[in-house]
């Protein structure tokens, strides 16, 4: 099993410490990953702007990147959203729909393909609040959604009770958007910021230390708020936690 | 071209191919106690339910819930009330009605509602211009679910009907819940069998 | 015609500070009462199921559906009328106010006379209207708009009405107690109902087997509106048409509950013939909604049952107030509904959204709402509707995107620009992101940079 490693663009230029940690754990679980050296974007800004005759050539790229792999898996739900779901702006040959089909989020890639539970290597001993991105939670239908009612489950949290030392804390409102929305944050800058105002002090009231969340999107945002604030919660993504960071 | 013509054309221009109109399955519960499922629901709602004993004088019990009405205008032969409904001319004359007395059709458990034409309003203003409306429902009248409901014989005979489910009530203002808004200020359902035929 | 500027007034609503927290936990909570009731019923997701595909046959068979509606509706003494558009729809509404003399109308709720602009048009034609909604009220006599669709007054506080009725209804301004506002509401609109020409609702429901049409409420407005003019005309857009009575019981389960957490509304009443001595006016009214009808994408819209859930749900919307949509429809739905009837005028609203997806989840009637702003977004790109400013950087974006050495160049300046580049250069006006969050650290490396140095060039 080949597995491409894709980065986004915003881990690559703002938080590589998430990337190594990606990278790292799956080498721990003995994982054949590589990092296409020529890989930039996977065209979800110009996408989601309804820009498909912008997001045409990065898209073009990103099949050329990684289509000699067997899965990609990247520390992104948006991005993991936009390739199995709109990755339409070029045509749709054979090689598009395989690296389409074989791009994984990184928890979806650990809990259904890897089938991985235990990191015995990993000790995270501090009060977490867990934030799943809406693309992950909705979209790539990795926890249970509150609006559907039924059981309660989660793919990331599965993964967390296999560090020593987590303890969840419970957000009055667990599976409501941050308010990142990719441009949103730019172009609906009041909304944005209110809703991730209010996202960072419901996880401070209920009690986190940190947030730990698969989407390192929704962090930049939270964690931007959280320092305007001043208020004291750190953050990190999951893909650290399970690869053994201990703060 | 009317302008019926024009939209039923653009209509049929538009309109996606054909889909299929599923059947409504009537998701069935086995009620033990349907008077004990109704008073609960209606009480969510903010009715209030009476199940006096057999053989009570409901215009007494009328009279003793509301001693402060001057007027009650009964639609029932159970209560003869001050203003017989069926000497009322125009609707507007309703207006100082305290208290209205209705028979129900029927009753539906899940919900708490009560089904009212204008067979049993006689005035169907009765039902709303009134401060506060009594109900009289037989028990055997209570079926299970909306579903069960929706196939009364009455949706397709009455000209009017309406499910009644506790006072009128709104929340417009701050969420602050005011039962009692425009139409009637309480509902109280008296669980009453049907009397027998009445000999006139 | 001026663009919605959804951001911007966003913004003024942000800035109040104790009503944009009071309307984000009142929605909030509407959505969890709904989460609650659903919770209660176990076939609630065979409901949805059940409600979207009895939705999507009606419509597409709506034709036959409305002749069947018509047919029965006409052979039960009501009187059916097809409109156009709003403007046939409003003047319809008046000549049969004028045939009857009517100079006073009472009406209730109905989104169809609002989308229509029918007041002010039948208003300064002579006619008194009174909106008899509480919460309609109170946006009539404050010259507003409604800002929900369920809670036409949601966006204000109890002291905002106190001022509001003061001015007006002659209440005392400085007293805000709930029951007295609503009581005094109750006691200044009773006469009219009683002295009114003519009484107008809408409909939720207009069912094709019995000719006959469904109203949903729970202040008793409607009803009273109804039963007492001699005169009742009922605006129904098309699209509310529904094959049988049984359909009802299906989407009467979902609609309250979805709405406002309880189980059903006070009041549920079908209406089928005119009373005796009275007339019955129909107005079937289409205003775009045919053309709606055949649009690919979005004609799933039109399923809607007017229930609010996605309001209730959306995070944009709780934070920015309904007004700031500029339009009748707010929120989800106003989101993808709106475009359509001016794809210039609201281009700004399918980017009021995270695409977060809540609202197709509550959605009674299981309309793909995010999917389809989603789509609005790139039918406003390619009709050129999209800002000069974004369309520029996307198109630079793609640019510098669909290239590795450019991407590399850009991450090395971004870097740098956030080491070495003062803090008023990086905050300031210009920088939407920076106004209320701090940007992130520079690395000191990107990840490729790392990954050259320690895994080789493999």
């Amino acid at each position: 099993m080949k597995v491409g490693l894709f980065i986004p663009c915003y881990v690559d230029a703002f938080f590589p410490e998430v990337g190594v940690a990606t990278l790292e754990l799956l080498e721990r679980l003995n994982v054949d990953v590589r990092y296409p050296l020529n890989q930039t974007c996977c065209g979800q800004p110009m996408a989601n702007s309804g820009c498909e005759e912008d997001a045409a050539p990065v898209e073009k790229l990103f099949v050329k990147n990684f289509a000699s792999f067997d899965y990609v898996v990247t520390p992104s739900g948006s991005c993991t959203h936009h390739v199995r779901d709109h990755l339409t702006a070029i045509p749709q040959d054979p090689k598009v729909q395989k690296v389409r089909r074989s791009t994984f989020e990184l928890v979806e890639f650990l809990h259904d393909v890897l089938k991985v539970r235990e990191f015995p290597w990993a000790r995270f001993q501090h009060k977490v609040g867990l934030h799943i991105g809406c693309a992950t939670l909705r979209a790539l239908r990795s926890a249970s959604m509150s609006e559907l009612g039924g059981p309660s489950w989660s793919k990331p949290r599965t993964l967390l009770s296999g560090v020593e030392g987590v303890e969840f804390v419970n957000p009055a409102r667990p599976d409501e958007c941050c308010g990142f929305g990719g441009t949103f944050s730019v172009v609906e800058e009041p909304v944005s910021a209110k809703m991730g105002y209010d996202k960072v002090h419901d996880h401070a009231k209920a009690g986190a230390e940190y947030i730990v969340s698969p989407d390192m999107s929704c962090l930049m945002h939270q964690k931007g708020c959280a320092e305007r604030l001043g208020v004291k919660v750190k953050f990190i993504h999951i893909a650290q936690v399970l690869n053994g960071a201990r703060a | 071209m009317t302008s019926r013509d024009e939209i039923l054309a653009r209509v049929r221009r538009n309109q996606p191919a054909a889909r299929e109109l599923p059947a409504v399955p009537g998701f069935e519960q086995a009620l033990p106690s349907p008077s004990r499922t109704f008073k609960a629901s209606l009480e969510r709602m903010g009715g209030t339910f009476f199940e006096p004993p057999p053989g009570t004088d409901i215009e007494r019990l009328v009279r003793k819930t509301f001693p402060e009405a001057k007027v009650i205008c009964s639609a029932t032969v159970e209560v003869a009330g001050d203003r017989p409904i069926d000497l009322v001319r125009e609707p507007a004359a309703l207006e100082d009605v305290d208290v209205g007395v209705v028979r129900a059709r029927f009753g539906v458990a899940e919900t708490g509602s009560v089904w009212l034409s204008e067979a049993e309003l006689k005035i169907n203003a009765l039902g709303f211009l009134a401060q506060h409306l009594v109900v009289l429902l037989d028990p055997a009248d209570i079926v299970a679910n909306l579903h069960d409901a929706y196939r009364h014989r009455g949706f397709f005979e009455a000209g009017y009907a309406v499910f009644m489910t506790g006072p009128s009530a709104t929340a417009d203002i701050e969420g602050v819940l005011i039962r009692g808004a425009q139409g009637i200020r309480s509902l109280t359902v008296v669980a009453a069998p049907r009397a027998a035929a009445t000999l006139s | 015609m001026k663009r919605v500027d959804h951001a911007e007034a966003s913004s003024r609503f942000i800035a109040a500070k104790e009503h944009v927290d009071f309307h984000d936990q009142r929605l909030w909570d509407l959505r969890q009462k709904r989460d609650r009731e659903a919770a209660l019923i176990p076939e609630w997701e065979d409901l949805r199921s059940l409600a979207s595909a009895i939705k999507e046959h009606a419509l597409s068979r709506l034709a036959d559906y409305l002749e069947e509606f018509e047919r029965n509706a006409t052979a039960n003494g009501m009187t059916v009328h097809w409109a156009r558009d709003a403007a046939e729809h409003n003047q319809i509404v008046h000549d049969i106010l004028a045939a009857h003399g009517a100079r006073t109308l009472v009406k209730s709720k109905s989104m169809l006379t609002d989308e229509c602009d029918m007041r002010p048009f039948l208003e300064s034609r002579g006619i008194e209207i009174i909106e008899t909604d509480l919460g309609e009220r109170i946006q009539q006599l404050d010259d507003e708009p409604p800002s929900h669709i369920v809670v036409p007054a949601v966006h204000k506080l109890r002291g905002d009405v106190a001022r509001v009725f003061g001015r007006t209804i002659g209440t005392d301004p400085a007293n805000s107690d709930v029951p007295y506002l609503a009581e005094s509401q109750r006691r200044h609109t009773r006469p009219y109902y009683l002295r009114a020409g003519a009484g107008m609702t809408g409909a939720n429901f207009a069912v094709a087997e019995t000719g006959s049409f469904v109203v949903c409420t729970n202040e008793g407005n409607a009803d009273l509106s109804a039963n007492l003019p001699k005169l009742h005309i009922a605006s129904i857009g098309i699209e509310k048409v529904i094959p049988r009575v049984e359909d009802v019981g299906v989407f009467v389960r979902l609609l309250s509950r979805s709405a406002l957490g309880s189980p059903i509304t006070q009041l549920t009443s079908h209406f089928r013939k005119p009373r005796p001595g009275t007339e019955l006016h129909v107005i079937l009214t289409d205003n775009g909604r045919s053309e709606r009808l055949g649009m690919a994408d979005f004609w799933y819209s039109l399923k809607c049952i007017r229930c609010g859930a996605c309001l209730n749900t959306c995070p944009v919307y709780r934070r920015s107030g309904g007004l700031s949509y500029g339009s009748t429809y707010s929120g989800p739905i106003g989101v993808i509904i709106d475009p359509a009837f001016n794809l210039r005028k609201y281009s700004s609203l399918p980017f009021a959204s995270t695409l977060n997806g809540s609202c197709t989840n509550v959605c009674p009637v299981k309309i793909n709402i995010h999917e389809q702003i989603y789509r609005w977004r790139q039918l406003i790109a390619e009709r050129n509707q999209l800002p000069m400013v974004k369309k520029e950087a996307m198109k630079m974006a793609g640019k510098v995107l669909s290239s590795p050495k450019l991407y590399r160049a850009a991450v090395q300046a971004a870097n740098a620009g956030l080491e070495y580049l003062p803090r008023f250069m990086i905050y300031n006006p210009l920088n939407a992101w920076g106004r209320q969050r701090e940007v992130p650290k520079a690395g000191r490396q990107s990840f490729r940079e790392w990954y050259l140095a320690n895994r080789g060039g493999k």
